[in-house]
């Protein structure tokens, strides 16, 4: 069995405030990126499938020559090969259509693993838009794997704060939720392995595929105005200060 | 002449780096303040090959080098001390003075557990009468057939409640002359009849560190133990402390970084005087005399790190290291506390627990006093190395990184 983890490169959390609105729309970011924490779980989720249903782990992620590093860090988790298709342009729809493509290309894979949303685009609409690409079965809100082998997938759901258990025949597309694991830490061996191993590039073009044109395009986006702190200090006696800043507090309802 | 870290060394940087940001620093103010040792980080750090970074993949290890040791243990101390001196004991002490000294048995025996993590290793040299006076140490060893009989008191034992393996000098000859041609090495496991161990508390700093007492009543040790030759223990003893020295020297270099970041921090955004304390131009003192402690604390670590790759007795330039980063990283704690002010000395930041860590690092593993002499009496010419039987092997990446 093959188990295809898909990833994305995107800033890390502490560093979303950071990005500005002109960056966001270029996609041209100066802030520290990492794999997209969701898909760390993915990553998790398809190495422990690996460790107990057999078969072969692997990771792609479509984007620029930059995500090779990402890629590097989910051969240092366990993964065993990493695969880059590159386009910086596609929308999810237009990645969905080249992970598509690229499973077609490998022609063994049994589950598409990826993570529940990102958390730069946040639509959620990728493992969703690939099995409707590859015309596989889509299992989402994935918290544990009961079984799977080569014909068929059982699974626990996580749905509000009940647990579905389902099954789909094989293959099919898994969106995992944090449940599944804690993303364990990269290996000191596999840093070295990641470190020296050739991650191929494709194109659209070696995959047979035009991009397709997005259809959604980002017409605004804004932050939240900055919060207005107010600093006020209460001078006189301690007693006095106290009384004021009562009387303060229970002007604004605080209290 | 290359002063360049390697592409796998910053990626061990940034790894460890990492691992101290999720593992230790989210609760280090806690154990710290409950002086409690966080025992669940053990398997952790052993999950992702720290114990056992710098031995070679054939003996359990991760196959990495000795300047990739320095960086784990400048990294772990960037976060506290106590993590750090989890490498110093039972990679550096321990570990490698099997690496060093150790028959191939045992290695297979002693180091591959503990290079893999399965087994926690500890350093048993200083006893309640004996610290730098190494050759004044009470504890006996009695041949009796094949095995050896062992009692004894250590104290001041890092990971004394922890630890699985003890490396542990006893005298197999106490009317020796000179004293220290009576010492010999052993390796004690605690499932040995009468190992006992305890914690001590109380300490002014490391209080997230487990340090105690071990206790040997009567332990019988199979000779397959012993590491070395009778008489042997003290060489062995001085050439594990080569490496802990090492290691003691870079995490001393990670809490002056951590110092000099805090102060940096702190100086940009406490204004006095209507503008940034930074601005001042004794605090600008303070902040650029960190600067050149974190910049020559470097070059002498990893220099003595290279000397270790290139199979180099590295003692004196080790000893230099040692003496130096932990002077400096006390000094610059203590600059960090007075550019906070008061704020420092409270436990609201972190800068005074780095001036309660640094201290103990002026102590163990060779005073201050004790580097000093040794550095005059280099120059002097009254002391030289001579080649030891076994020397600690040189690293040759193709043999530490295959299999077999």
């Amino acid at each position: 069995m093959r188990y295809l983890i898909c990833i994305k490169q995107t800033p890390d959390t502490a560093e979303l405030p950071k990005v500005k609105p002109e960056e966001a729309a270029s996609g041209r970011l100066s802030v520290q990126l990492v794999v997209n924490p969701w898909d760390e779980h993915a990553l998790e989720g398809g190495i422990r499938m690996m460790e107990t249903y057999g078969g072969e782990a692997s990771a792609i992620t479509v984007g620029g020559e930059d995500a090779i590093e990402r890629l590097r860090s989910a051969l240092a988790m366990g993964c065993k090969d990493a695969t880059l298709v590159k386009d910086t342009t596609a929308d999810a729809w237009g990645v969905a259509t080249l992970l598509a493509a690229a499973v077609r290309k490998m022609g063994n894979v049994t589950y598409v693993i990826t993570g529940q949303m990102t958390v730069d685009g946040n639509s959620g609409t990728l493992p969703v838009a690939l099995g409707r690409a590859l015309g596989w079965p889509v299992l989402t809100g994935v918290a544990r794997v009961v079984s799977a082998d080569e014909k068929g997938i059982t699974v626990e759901r996580i749905v509000g704060q009940a647990r579905h258990t389902v099954t789909a025949p094989a293959p099919a597309v898994l969106a995992v939720v944090k449940e599944i694991g804690e993303p364990r830490y990269p290996t000191f061996i596999n840093i070295r392995k990641a470190a020296r191993a050739e991650i191929p590039v494709w194109t659209p073009a070696d995959l047979g595929v035009k991009v397709p044109v997005p259809v959604v395009h980002m017409s605004d986006f804004r932050k939240p105005p900055a919060r207005e702190a107010k600093v006020v200090l209460f001078n006189g006696t301690p007693d006095e200060a106290a009384q004021a800043l009562l009387d303060a507090l229970l002007a604004e309802k605080v209290l | 002449m290359d002063f360049t870290f390697t592409a796998e060394h910053e990626q061990v940087r940034r790894a460890v780096r990492e691992f101290a940001a999720r593992e230790i620093l989210p609760y280090i103010k806690e154990n710290d303040r409950k002086q409690t040792f966080d025992r669940s980080l053990l398997p952790k750090m052993a999950a992702a090959g720290l114990l056992g970074i710098s031995v070679p993949v054939r003996y359990g290890g991760a196959g990495f080098d000795y300047i990739s040791l320095g960086i784990v243990a400048e990294e772990l101390e960037y976060a506290d001390t106590s993590a750090r001196v989890i490498i110093s004991v039972h990679n550096a002490l321990n570990s490698l003075g099997v690496f060093q000294w150790g028959t191939e048995e045992q290695k297979q025996m002693f180091l591959v557990p503990q290079a893999r993590g399965e087994k926690i290793a500890a350093f048993c040299l200083t006893e309640p009468g004996a610290g730098t006076d190494v050759a004044a140490l009470r504890s006996v060893a009695r041949r009796d057939g094949s095995d050896y009989i062992i009692s004894g008191e250590k104290t001041w034992i890092s990971l004394a409640d922890v630890a699985d393996h003890f490396l542990w000098f006893a005298k197999t000859d106490p009317h020796a002359d000179p004293p220290h041609k009576g010492i010999t090495a052993f390796m004690i496991t605690r499932d040995m009849k009468g190992v006992t161990t305890g914690t001590i508390h109380g300490k002014l700093g490391v209080r997230a560190g487990n340090t105690g007492w071990v206790h040997c009543d009567e332990v019988r040790v199979p000779a397959s133990h012993r590491i070395g030759f009778e008489g042997e223990g003290f060489k062995i003893a001085m050439s594990c402390l080569d490496n802990g020295r090492y290691t003691v020297a870079a995490g001393a270099l990670g809490l002056t970084r951590a110092a000099l970041d805090a102060s940096l921090a702190y100086a940009r955004s406490r204004k006095t005087f209507g503008v940034e304390i930074g601005q001042h131009q004794l605090v600008k003192r303070m902040i650029s005399l960190m600067v050149q402690r974190v910049e020559i604390g470097r070059l002498l670590v990893y220099r003595a790190g290279w000397m270790k790759n290139m199979g180099m007795r590295n003692t004196r330039e080790t000893a230099l290291a040692k003496w130096y980063c932990t002077d400096a990283s006390f000094e610059s704690a203590s600059d960090a506390i007075q550019i906070h002010g008061a704020y420092g000395y409270s436990d609201e930041y972190d800068v005074e627990r780095f001036l309660r860590n640094s201290k103990g690092a002026v102590i163990y593993e060779g005073t201050r006093e004790l580097q000093q002499l040794l550095q005059a009496d280099y120059a002097l010419g009254y002391r030289e190395d001579k080649p030891l039987r076994c020397e600690l092997p040189a690293y040759d990446p193709v043999y530490w990184q295959s299999e077999a």
